[in-house]
């Protein structure tokens, strides 16, 4: 059969893991290894997307890390964040945060989180992720490359 | 119908309590060993799709992290909401102890008949797919209608599939079936029991929420069935709904293995016996789920609308169990 031949040729597409970030915030305590993610976009270009794709793709790999991306904010323990918060979604993106149990973590990912790059002053951006949710972990990169993201994820679960 | 078990004559009363301990100890081990097969299973696909994939404890840990953290209940929440957590947990441990997974002097087996663990599962699913309505959502409704629909194509198959090992031993007491099984090796592999094996194991796949029926890793909100219907809960809640999910592929898992292949499963309650039958009862369950993570690799979820043909499949090949049971006998 074709795809237990491809199985088979390609054996183990992940790469060795990525360093731990040194920082690991203090609400990450309790978590012990087991860290579920939902995902919002702010309004972002999508790049960080296809970068956090990617962190869950065969070769990046975070659920070996425990690491999972989840379908509601009340299963999750930690949510991404990524664009900067358009005057649209600012509502949406605090009623997930406030959707989550405690302890709950928030990790803006790209540089247009932080301080809306590209985009500040524009007409439809109301700010950066932190005037509307608070932010505990900050992965910075236009966008952050994988190994970044998968990197700060790590630092959450402790594995 | 109740086929009486045979009865040693010595010591009825520490009989009864080794019996209620083989009972329980069968519980815990259900308990224990669901989310370890469930980390299995991931494990082996992680394996085959080419990832490094979590630990096997990975799902012990999310159970874990999750009973820490407060559950939420949202506004619009009933009785209904709350109750279900607890109602799939009991059906499931209940299930769990009275299925003669170890030794077939089970203090429960009276009562064990198919039927009963037919109408137990059920509960677990009505209870879950009411909680799906009661929070009120759009997808909590869309996936209890689904669920509900699986389950009213699954269940006949389910009592089918076991109905064909029944008419040889005259009961539908599961105790008396696989002792039967134990004591009467030939009787096993048979016609009969190739078929309804093959309905219960797609029973199985419909009725735990596998491929090709229901994806466990997908969150599209157009193919969610199981995870639509617990989107709500959170915290010690939603640990509770996921353990007893774990545990309910286990016991049917465990009962595809107990009734089609009984070697093993200990005819008293001799501690030897028990401790053999639960080695090999994990062995099995090793292999089942190894099959299942194979399968699920090589397999597409089905649409929604092709699902009924699926499980209309199945039963066929329930009926034609029965019928080739009560024909070749």
């Amino acid at each position: 059969m074709g795809l237990s031949r491809t199985m088979r040729r390609v054996g183990r597409m992940a790469e060795p893991a990525p360093r731990t970030s040194a920082h690991r915030p203090p609400g990450a305590a309790g978590l012990g290894g087991s860290v579920q993610v939902r995902h919002v976009d702010a309004g972002s270009c999508n790049g960080c997307e296809i970068e956090i794709g990617q962190a869950f793709s065969p070769v990046y790999d975070a659920e070996r890390h425990g690491v999972r991306l989840v379908a509601s904010p009340r299963h999750a323990d930690v949510l991404t964040v990524t664009g900067p918060v358009t005057v649209n979604m600012a509502g949406a993106l605090r009623k997930t945060y406030d959707a989550m149990p405690e302890p709950r973590l928030v990790v803006a990912v790209g540089d247009c989180a932080r301080d809306c790059g590209l985009f500040a002053g524009g007409y439809g951006v109301l700010g950066p992720v932190s005037d509307v949710v608070p932010v505990d972990v900050q992965v910075s990169g236009c966008p952050p490359e994988p190994a970044a993201i998968v990197s700060a994820l790590r630092a959450l679960t402790g594995r | 119908m109740v086929a009486p078990l045979p009865v040693a004559a010595d010591g009825q009363g520490s009989r009864m309590s080794a019996g209620w301990a083989v009972a329980a100890a069968q519980a815990v081990l259900v308990a224990a060993v669901a989310p370890l097969l469930l980390g299995f299973t991931r494990a082996v696909r992680a394996r085959l799709e080419g990832r490094g994939g979590g630990r096997i404890a990975q799902p012990w840990r999310d159970l874990r992290k999750q009973f820490r953290k407060e559950p939420l209940i949202p506004a619009d929440a009933g009785v209904f909401f709350a109750a279900a957590p607890a109602v799939l947990t009991a059906t499931s441990l209940m299930v769990a102890a009275a299925v003669p997974y170890l030794s077939t002097q089970n203090p429960l087996a009276s009562s064990t008949d198919l039927i009963v663990v037919v109408g137990l599962l059920l509960l677990g699913t009505v209870a879950l797919a009411l909680a799906g309505l009661d929070t009120g959502t759009a997808f909590g409704g869309m996936g209890a209608s689904r669920e509900m629909t699986i389950a009213a194509l699954v269940e006949p198959t389910l009592l089918l599939s076991v109905f064909a090992l029944s008419t040889r031993v005259g009961s539908t007491n599961l105790s008396a079936i696989v002792a039967a099984g134990t004591t009467d090796q030939a009787r096993v592999f048979s016609p009969a029991s190739a078929l309804a094996a093959a309905a219960l194991a797609i029973a199985t796949l419909a009725e735990a929420g596998r491929l090709p029926v229901d994806n466990p890793a997908t969150h599209l909100e157009l193919t969610m069935v199981h995870e639509a219907m617990t989107l709500e809960y959170s915290g010690r809640d939603l640990a509770l709904v996921e353990w007893a999910s774990a545990m309910r592929l286990t016991i049917l898992l465990g009962l595809l293995a107990t009734v089609f292949v009984p070697w093993g499963v200990a005819t008293n309650l001799h501690p030897v016996a028990v401790a053999l039958a639960a080695a090999l009862f994990v062995a099995k369950l090793c292999v089942l789920s190894g099959l299942l993570a194979v399968a699920e690799v090589f397999t597409a979820k089905l649409r929604l609308f092709r699902v009924p043909e699926l499980l209309a499949g199945s039963f066929v090949l329930g009926l034609l169990a029965v019928i080739t049971s009560a024909v070749l006998a």
